[in-house]
């Protein structure tokens, strides 16, 4: 167990690159903590996890991983354990062999060997596959045997980068809460790569997203969705996604493709003209009969929507509508219904905005807007 | 806690058959089938070349075949004779009275063995350092390699040569060995074959704790027996047919191979008895057809199945 620091940790793939895969970043994981690194793809998470690992270098800053700079410390010596994508299991190895390798590279006793293998084969109920071959094994079995291999080592830091992503729905969604539940009974200080982001906010005490190298925010899940410090963690967070509307403050009110939406005036007051306006899509209710005229504009409360697609998933489901008299250019507002509410493709739906959920960026830095 | 309620349902318990190796087999299935429909005509048309290629390769081990069973008078007489008769295995007991055969044989073995075994190992371990661990000056140690593997030995003959003889080695063992241990062609084929191996498990064992001889030898080399074992059979099959260098080398039946020995038949009296000649050649050629049907079983197997994801 031990604790991480990444302290302006950079990665410049080629000499005279003006944006390095990994850009300065500054990290501190505590011992134990689970921590997930999430973004786009190319957005550095891996290579962040690798630098970790030993497996690539750092070009600039450091890493510490329990108070030591891991400069020149080579990968074997780093006492880091890496589940891989790939699973990456040796395929001429028994699915025992492959757990003990580790050990037996560490002269571990034969027989200590035996015993962990043989706890963390149970831990994973691995029992009954541990003389089959890699070649033998379904996916999920490799993946169980990759994370057997990491767990037998009792090793400082786990890497994982991505481990269930070669899995199909249903097993990741359990093999999701097994990782999870197994990293707090072990208690080992984990980093877990993922681009889904239901895996970053089920399973990590904190999440740090990352976009072109760069950290964005690094927050427990509640945090990261209640309170993004830009659109860009606003958007990528938060399923369906977040609708993020360009519009003008004046006294205190934004207006949302004509509706009235007034802010908090400790917020209003530090807003500029323009603001990006961000509504989840839980943030909105329905209302039978709009107060006022939809479309005469200045005071309109609430949003005439045209659905013009629907997804139902049984318990809720997700309208995604253009404003009335909007043009084609105009983002989409996506809009949480329950399952009581039933509306179909060409209906229009009058919709409010509640109070206090409604985020605010800067128009310019898209920078979050905060009392 | 339990290790139920950490592990909650196993649902994938229902595919422990190899699934990659069923989806492999229909997809050849597949390519098999595609090449069906393509009409009589092509299938004619394949069949004809195979024959042809077969004819090509096979007409004339037939003929070393049979020759070595007929009599002297049979081997010249028009129309050719294409079976024994009588047939005679005088050719085989002439062979072996009329030259030191079996001193040949012993030559040939040991030569072969030693030089194949340099060989093999100096081309695993080379390409093993120029693929797989990192210091400086590696790709010009590699260019270098590659610029050897481009030098015909026709041409490095003459200098070799008097190197050896310089050195006082005409006539020996180390002096036909030695020169011809070097490797540039293994070097080169270990190596592709060590990039072609999936990345993730290498940084996986260098993880796990492996120096780099564990990683050769406990990871590495495993998932590349069927490339070792084709360069393998490929050295073997060269050394053992061997002649420039060890027949400039050898003056006699202490070091002379068989490649060089048969000549020595040759020239014996002025015209060619090819009956014995052809014995020697079946006989020299039987290690190597074994050898190969015993290896050809290993080339085949494919043995990264299921280490990375299909």
């Amino acid at each position: 167990m031990a604790t991480v620091y990444f302290d302006e940790a950079t990665r410049r793939f080629s000499k005279d690159d003006d944006a390095p895969a990994v850009d300065g970043i500054t990290l501190d994981i505590a011992d134990g903590e689970f921590l997930v690194l999430v973004g786009p793809s190319g957005c550095g998470k891996s290579t962040t996890l690798r630098m970790l690992a030993g497996l690539e270098p750092v070009d600039g800053g450091r890493i510490l991983v329990d108070g030591h700079d891991q400069k020149g410390v080579r990968p074997r010596d780093r006492d880091i354990a890496m589940v891989f994508q790939s699973y990456a299991l040796y395929p001429n190895m028994s699915a025992a062999q492959n757990m003990a390798f580790a050990l037996d590279n560490a002269k571990v006793s034969k027989a200590e060997t035996k015993q962990r293998v043989a706890e963390a084969a149970k831990i994973l109920e691995l029992e009954p596959l541990l003389d089959r071959k890699p070649g033998q094994m379904s996916g999920g079995q490799r993946q169980r045997v990759a994370m057997g291999r990491a767990i037998v080592r009792n090793p400082k830091v786990f890497c994982m980068d991505e481990p269930l992503s070669n899995l199909d729905a249903k097993l990741r969604v359990s093999t999701r809460s097994q990782i999870a539940g197994l990293q707090r009974r072990l208690g080992i200080t984990t980093v877990y790569v993922t681009h889904d982001q239901v895996e970053a906010m089920t399973m990590g005490h904190r999440v740090a997203v990352l976009r072109d190298g760069r950290l964005q925010q690094v927050d427990t899940p509640e945090r990261l969705y209640d309170h993004p410090v830009n659109t860009f963690v606003a958007a990528f967070i938060g399923s369906p996604a977040i609708t993020l509307v360009e519009s003008e403050v004046r006294e205190g009110v934004a207006r949302v493709h004509g509706v009235s939406v007034p802010l908090d005036r400790a917020v209003a007051g530090r807003a500029g003209e323009k603001v990006v306006v961000g509504l989840r899509p839980e943030s909105w209710h329905v209302v039978e009969t709009p107060a006022d005229g939809a479309r005469d504009g200045a005071d309109a409360s609430a949003l005439a929507l045209n659905v013009e697609l629907v997804e139902s998933l049984g318990s809720e489901s997700f309208v995604y509508g253009r404003p009335v008299g909007a043009d084609e250019g105009t983002d989409r507002v996506t809009v949480r219904l329950d399952k009581r509410t039933h509306l179909t493709v060409g209906d229009t739906v009058h919709v409010e905005p509640n109070r206090g959920e409604v985020h605010l960026f800067d128009a310019t830095s898209g920078e979050r807007i905060e009392a | 806690m339990s290790t139920s309620t950490i592990l909650g349902t196993l649902d994938d318990e229902k595919a422990p058959e190899a699934p990659t190796r069923r989806r492999r087999r229909r997809a050849s299935h597949n390519v098999e089938a595609s090449t069906h429909n393509r009409g009589p005509l092509w299938t004619a048309a394949g069949y004809a070349g195979m024959v042809l290629v077969v004819l090509v390769v096979a007409v004339p081990l037939f003929w070393i075949l049979i020759t070595s069973f007929k009599e002297r008078g049979d081997i010249y007489v028009r129309p050719a004779q294409w079976w024994p008769d009588p047939a005679t295995t005088a050719n085989y007991s002439e062979l072996t009275t009329r030259i030191p055969f079996f001193d040949y044989v012993r030559n040939s073995v040991l030569i072969t063995s030693a030089t194949s075994l340099a060989k093999i190992i100096l081309g695993v371990i080379s390409a093993y350092a120029l693929s797989l661990l990192r210091f400086p000056g590696r790709s010009i140690v590699f260019l270098v390699v590659i610029a050897a593997l481009m030098v015909p030995n026709q041409i490095t003959v003459i200098s070799n040569y008097a190197l050896v003889a310089q050195l006082g080695w005409r006539n020996t063992y180390q002096g036909i060995i030695i020169p011809l241990a070097g490797v540039a062609f293994g070097t080169f084929l270990m190596r592709n074959q060590f990039l072609n191996l999936p990345g993730e498990i290498i940084e996986a064992a260098r993880l796990d704790g492996a120096g780099p001889m564990k990683l050769l030898w406990r990871v590495v080399m495993p998932m590349s027996w069927p490339t070792l074992v084709a360069f393998a059979l490929i050295t073997v099959v060269n050394e053992w047919n061997e002649y420039l260098w060890p027949f400039l080398m050898a003056d006699d039946e202490s070091t002379a191979t068989l490649p060089v020995g048969l000549t020595f038949l040759q020239n014996n009296d002025g015209v060619t008895n090819w009956g014995p000649v052809m014995a020697g050649t079946v006989l020299a050629m039987l290690p190597i057809l074994v050898l190969f049907l015993f290896l050809q079983r290993q080339m085949i197997k494919g043995l990264t199945a299921g280490a990375v994801k299909s």
